[in-house]
């Protein structure tokens, strides 16, 4: 297996050269002086890239902007202390969302390990809770396990964040290495049990009134145009979670868009009358369940996901399948015989047409729908939209037409305000052909603003959407409606100039609110190669309607009328 | 509480969980935080290695809780968990101890 039998190497060099034999070619992160090791051992690779971020986090967010668009385990790195504690956060939200990241950390010497050393945090310990697994490599021949295996448990079954701290002295320490092991590749899981997926069939045919419900696990493996032939075949209605979005076609006749919390009207009623709901690769998650109680109330559940803790952890399923969702869903197709299920069809129908999703404004490229609608005027299904989290993210889930898998980054399970600059960056790196254009607001920018300095060096094809209403917007929207509209810490009362802002750290930018016409103002922006921010303004009072308030029952929804 | 009510406590209401795992310094963490992360008390924890030291079993002692099968399952998910077995609160493994913990 070796090219050169008995190499002598730091530890450093083997790290580097198994992220080579790995296929790693694209690595993000934030050098200090206990990974410094690591970083000249990477300065004389042929094979890697590496992408200096400007902050740790910024790292996490690039490498899962990677990790999200191609769907393979993508790798950030930093420094012990700060460095490490500063990538906690998207570590975190690689774990809420199972995004496959490794995360390599310096960590200061062994024999300094537990003496308060210089920029020493126990990095092992900080994200016991927060990752997949986690390694604290004791010797530098541990190297050669340890990486592999990370590899593989990211990639394997629930996608998901490993962590390795490596200490300063593993790295610089000289071993002979004989034999590479072999990268770390997925592994399958068992196959779905076939009495299971018979039982599933045999509901399905059953049912007077199915939905089919696809979370993130259909994207992770695959599984979309699977989904897609059992709605067809079935003619089974369709409701996405927020990490769904794109797995069908939203103009498909059988979407019902996005369910929950800031779902649709006709979505969330069509919820509460179906009598089988099919859950593919998703978790009941509380912001698109509501009161789980009053969550499809009269439905059996069939539940198929590849990660067993999931089944029976909010609503018992009826038929439970643990497995990949691509391998249930190809052996439960042939299961099942047409049924075009006219009635329930021409119910849902009915529904839509009675309950509409509120746009007001969409024809405004001046509102904040019709912007959204503006800028996706200017793109094509080619392009990769993701977004930050607040108001924004919820318009533009509700309203840009989402067609294809892994064309939508968006943070949904830990909800990070700073995702989208950085994410939209490791996006627009992992697939340079393609436009990836950033939905993002006045709080969330600045959380990681200093990434458009990273957007520079890159040239990395980045449109930032900035929305800005001058409001922490989903903060007010919850005080105007539960806290007697006491606004507090909600409204900014000092603005930056984010158009002078963005030039200075040197993207290019333009101001909305300045154009003439502003449709032509975002064309020419998108026409031009390179990243740019285009500034708008929005109206505070708008609100994301429907809303369903925290802890009620889905159809108990707020501003659903159009 | 004298020895017979604490038997008759844990008969009613606990369970004891048997867990291997690979022997190293970060298991412990790994379980009993899938546990403290949910406010969710271990009344008693016992770990020793098995075999040629590479593995461990780890014994805990637990209140029934209906979110104790939804435990169990995250416990089996962690990369150090091999098998983890639940049995009564009667089993030997602490009944037998009961003498070190007088108080």
């Amino acid at each position: 297996m070796s090219e050169t039998p008995n190499e002598t190497l730091t530890g450093a060099q083997i790290t580097v050269r198994l992220l080579e034999r790995q296929g790693v070619r694209l690595v993000t992160g934030y050098p200090g002086g206990a990974i410094l090791p690591i970083y000249d051992a990477l300065g004389q690779s042929t094979a890697i890239r590496h992408v200096l971020a400007r902050h740790e986090q910024g790292a996490g967010f690039i490498a899962q902007g990677m990790a999200r668009v191609s769907g393979e385990v993508a790798v950030c790195m930093a420094s012990s202390g700060p460095g490490a504690t500063n990538l906690l956060t998207a570590i975190a939200d690689a774990k809420l969302d199972s995004i496959p990241l490794v995360a390599i950390t310096g960590q200061v010497p062994k024999a300094m390990i537990g003496t308060d050393a210089f920029q020493e945090v126990d990095t092992y310990g900080l994200s016991v809770p927060i990752t997949k697994h986690n390694f604290l490599v004791s010797s530098t021949e541990e190297l050669l396990d340890v990486i592999p295996r990370a590899f593989a448990i990211a990639a394997s079954g629930r996608p998901g964040p490993v962590l390795i701290d490596i200490p300063k002295d593993v790295q610089s320490r000289t071993i002979e290495v004989a034999e590479w092991p072999a990268p770390g590749q997925r592994v399958m899981p068992a196959p779905a049990d076939g009495m299971a997926l018979a039982e599933a069939a045999s509901l399905i045919a059953a049912a007077k009134r199915p939905l089919l419900y696809l979370g993130g696990g259909v994207i992770h493996a695959g599984a979309s145009e699977l989904a897609l032939e059992l709605a067809e075949i079935s003619t089974l209605p369709t409701v996405m979670t927020l990490m769904a979005l794109g797995a069908m076609p939203v103009d498909h006749p059988l979407s019902l868009g996005m369910l929950g919390m800031h779902g649709a009207p006709y979505t969330n009623l069509a919820l509460d009358e179906c009598d089988l709901l099919i859950a593919v690769g998703a978790r009941f998650d509380d912001r698109a369940t509501g009161k789980v109680a009053a969550f499809c109330p009269q439905a059996k559940i069939i539940h198929i996901d590849i990660d067993a803790a999931e089944l029976d952890k909010i609503k018992t399923a009826h038929v439970g399948i643990v497995a990949d969702v691509a391998e249930a869903l190809t052996r439960l197709l042939p299961l099942l015989p047409e049924n075009p299920r006219a009635e329930w069809n021409a119910r849902i129908d009915a529904l839509k047409a009675a309950h509409p999703q509120p746009l007001p404004g969409v024809n405004d490229p001046r509102s904040h729908f019709g912007l959204i609608r503006a800028v996706a005027a200017c793109l094509d299904d080619d392009a990769i939209v993701a977004t930050d989290v607040g108001q924004h993210q919820m318009w533009a889930a509700q309203a840009y037409p989402l067609r294809r898998p892994r064309q939508w980054l968006t943070s949904g399970g830990l909800g990070t305000m700073g995702f989208g600059v950085p994410a939209a960056i490791g996006a627009a790196l992992a697939a340079p052909e393609r436009t990836v254009v950033c939905f993002t607001g006045d709080g969330s920018i600045l959380m990681n603003i200093q990434e458009l300095v990273t957007a520079a060096e890159q040239r990395a094809n980045v449109k930032i959407v900035l929305m800005n209403n001058a409001v922490l917007g989903l903060v007010h929207q919850q005080q105007t409606l539960f806290y007697g509209q006491r606004l507090f810490a909600s409204e900014f009362q000092s603005m930056p100039d984010f158009v002078a802002a963005a030039r200075a750290l040197g993207i290019a930018a333009v101001d909305l609110d300045q154009a003439a016409n502003p449709c032509a103002a975002l064309a020419d922006a998108f026409a031009r190669p390179g990243p740019c921010l285009i500034h708008a303004g929005i109206d505070a009072e708008q609100k994301v309607y429907p809303m369903v308030p925290p802890g009620a029952a889905n159809r108990d929804m707020i501003g659903a009328q159009a | 509480m004298n020895a017979i009510n604490r038997n008759e406590n844990q008969a009613l209401s606990r369970a004891v969980l048997e867990i291997d795992v690979a022997n190293h310094p970060g298991v412990m963490s790994h379980v009993v935080g899938l546990f403290s992360r949910r406010a969710y008390n271990v009344e008693g924890i016992l770990c020793l290695p098995v075999g040629d030291g590479r593995q461990s079993r780890i014994w805990l002692l637990v209140n029934e809780d209906q979110r104790l099968p939804q435990m169990i399952r995250q416990v089996e998910k962690l990369e150090d968990v091999n098998a983890v077995r639940r049995h009564h609160a009667d089993h030997a493994v602490f009944t037998d101890l009961e003498a070190f913990f007088q108080a």
